[in-house]
């Protein structure tokens, strides 16, 4: 094997020039490759994370709905008529959660969660001179909100921890403090739809992207909005619960939607076109990877061909002198998969290169404000699936012109002298 | 009676393109140790079709052929590069070096591929050879910077590496001037006289068969005389 390894490494440097153009193609391959992956999971991570990162996994709350069972039904349960109902309207029925500490305590205790973070949300008017801005006022844990959902990372001035340090202190969409002339310190009024007004000290803006949404959107403590809605301590209308495992999320839904007797939505019913959207981004960068991939498996083929109908002398005085038709093929491959390990191995380095380049150019959205520069992801795996496609295209390269060398006869080539 | 180093039994081989046309009609013959043997006849006459034959690398034939005792017709591919690499050595008429290796190299090839010795012992085994041959001076240089003479010279290097059973020549001389023809011959002849070297070479050139321990004479595909 050792011998044969040498052979293959002479007659590869006796055709050093075509086996390097060889290798090129194979290091264009796996570049564009790595790179392409690293970029596109970077673009995809940072997609995700524009939906995923702060929306729950699972979200337990009451939906105003009409009711299932209604009257006329209890009472028909057994016979065999069938009721219309006309005009059936939503009962008054309680928008808070009900139990909600109750409910607390076992998502505490079960194993698959993550963490979990209370919220209530309600309709304000903030003053702004003669007129009234419509939004909204929610209600959030700011610690929690932070450590799961990556709150602070939406919040481009001032710190959102500052809500529980700051008594009836509040968080504003950015565009919407721009509306108010709000800045940081000064204080704004709020009208809740009851006619009450409340004075709340702005402490950071908030800005997650979507314009619309960051113009009526604005944040204060639990405690606070439960004062502004003139609820009690306690009244939440949000459960959201982060899991350990995102794919359980709609298995759990159900689980609680029917535990708790209340409505739960998981995710992935909740941003369907968010994982289609990443399905499709991972099949495009892995089809042109692996084209790419396959092209260069053409010219290390062709290579290879050249080469034997060049070393057809070579072949024959081996098989002469007692190599196999094996070892042959086995030279031969041997010189397909170095080619392709070398022009993988360069590969590989060019493309650590271009990430790193990649990473560095500006790339400002509004819709991320933490993102600064092109979003890449390095993972191993990129280079271990790089790595063992390389092998298997350059094999498969090599095995019809290798297995074409096996089978020449030495006799043809001497005689034919 | 000592076994024969080769023997062959009714050998009989065809060509099917583009007709069918038999080459050989039924060969019989003996070679015992040391015997310096030479195959002559009229161009087509099958005397490089039979060395073919006998050397293992054209397996389509018909017939027994016998390399000291064992019986080749029915080993596999495998199993004949073995026989070649261990039993037989070969010169054909042009040198057929491996250009992209040193002479050295070429000449080591054959017994790094045996794997019976270590490296360095095959380099000095090699280098022994090439001795003998006159030539050591040329070791490290590339194949292709040698002169015809100088080639085939190494290629008998080369062949004798493994100490084979037998030297197979298929006119050795027949590329090459006078001069150096006789340097060939001359070393097949020492080979013969000093090392009881078995040597089977096909040729055309009478002086050289003459000189030879015994002289096969072959025409339309039978030997005629021995």
């Amino acid at each position: 094997m050792k011998l044969l390894f040498h052979i293959s490494v002479t007659l590869l440097k006796a055709r050093l020039k075509q086996s390097i153009v060889a290798a090129v193609g194979v290091t264009f391959g796996i570049t564009m490759f790595v790179t392409l992956l690293s970029f596109m999971s970077g673009l995809n991570n940072m997609l995700d994370g524009l939906i995923g990162n702060r929306t729950a996994h699972v979200r337990l709350y009451n939906e105003v709905k009409v009711n299932a069972k209604q009257p006329i039904t209890l009472s028909h349960k057994d016979t065999n008529t069938h009721d219309f109902i006309s005009s059936i309207k939503a009962a008054n029925a309680r928008q808070d959660i009900y139990n909600a500490n109750k409910i607390i305590q076992n998502l505490e205790k079960d194993t698959r969660v993550l963490g979990y973070s209370r919220r209530l949300s309600t309709q304000v008017f903030f003053n702004a001179g003669a007129s009234d801005l419509s939004g909204f006022l929610s209600g959030i844990d700011a610690e929690k909100e932070v450590k799961f959902f990556h709150f602070g990372d939406y919040i481009t001035t001032g710190e959102a921890k500052q809500l529980m340090q700051v008594s009836n202190s509040i968080i504003l969409g950015k565009p919407l403090a721009e509306k108010l002339m709000a800045d940081i310190g000064d204080v704004v009024q709020v009208t809740t739809a009851n006619g009450e007004r409340f004075q709340l000290k702005v402490v950071a803006y908030y800005q997650s992207g979507v314009a619309d949404y960051d113009k009526t959107q604005s944040f204060a403590s639990n405690t606070t909005v439960q004062k502004v809605m003139g609820k009690g301590n306690g009244y939440i209308t949000d459960l959201q619960v982060k899991l350990k495992d995102l794919s359980q999320a709609p298995a759990i839904a159900k689980e609680y939607a029917q535990v708790f007797e209340m409505d739960a939505i998981d995710i992935q019913s909740a941003n369907a076109q968010f994982e289609t959207g990443t399905k499709v981004r991972n099949i495009i960068s892995y089809a042109v990877g692996i084209s790419l991939l396959i092209v260069a498996g053409f010219g290390i083929y062709n290579i290879l061909n050249m080469m034997i109908y060049e070393k057809m002398d070579t072949i024959a005085i081996l098989k002469a002198t007692g190599f196999s038709g094996t070892d042959v093929k086995r030279v031969f491959l041997m010189i397909s998969v170095i080619i392709g390990l070398i022009g993988c191995a360069a590969g590989m380095v060019f493309s650590t290169l271009l990430i790193n380049v990649i990473s560095h150019i500006p790339f400002n959205s509004a819709a991320i404000p933490t993102v600064k520069t092109f979003p890449v992801v390095y993972s191993w795996v990129f280079y271990a699936i790089a790595l063992s496609f390389t092998f298997a295209t350059t094999w498969f390269a090599g095995w019809f012109p290798a297995n074409k060398a096996s089978k020449v006869d030495p006799v043809i080539i001497i005689r034919g002298k | 009676m000592l076994e024969p180093i080769l023997r062959a039994n009714n050998i009989k081989k065809s060509f099917t393109d583009p007709v069918e046309i038999e080459i050989l009609h039924g060969i019989n013959f003996s070679i015992n140790k040391g015997e310096f043997v030479s195959i002559i006849g009229k161009s087509g006459c099958g005397k490089s079709t039979l060395l073919y034959v006998l050397s293992t690398m054209d397996t389509a034939y018909t017939g027994e052929l016998w390399i000291e005792g064992e019986e080749m017709s029915k080993k596999t591919e495998k199993e004949l590069a073995k026989v070649r690499n261990e039993k037989i050595g070969f010169v054909f008429q042009f040198h057929y070096l491996l250009n992209e290796f040193s002479v050295l190299k070429n000449v080591m090839l054959p017994a790094l591929k045996l794997n019976k010795f270590s490296e360095k012992e095959i380099t000095e085994m090699a280098l022994k050879k090439l001795e003998v041959l006159g030539i050591r001076e040329l070791a490290n240089k590339p194949a292709n910077q040698l002169s015809g003479g100088q080639k085939q010279r190494v290629s008998i290097a080369r062949a004798l590496i493994n100490d084979p059973a037998i030297i197979m020549a298929d006119e050795p001389t027949g590329n090459l001037d006078s001069k150096n023809s006789q340097i060939v011959f001359e070393t097949f002849k020492e080979l013969s006289e000093q090392f009881n070297q078995t040597l089977l070479v096909v040729t055309h050139d009478p002086t050289f068969a003459k000189a030879t321990n015994r002289i096969i004479e072959m025409e339309d595909g039978l030997i005629i005389k021995q």
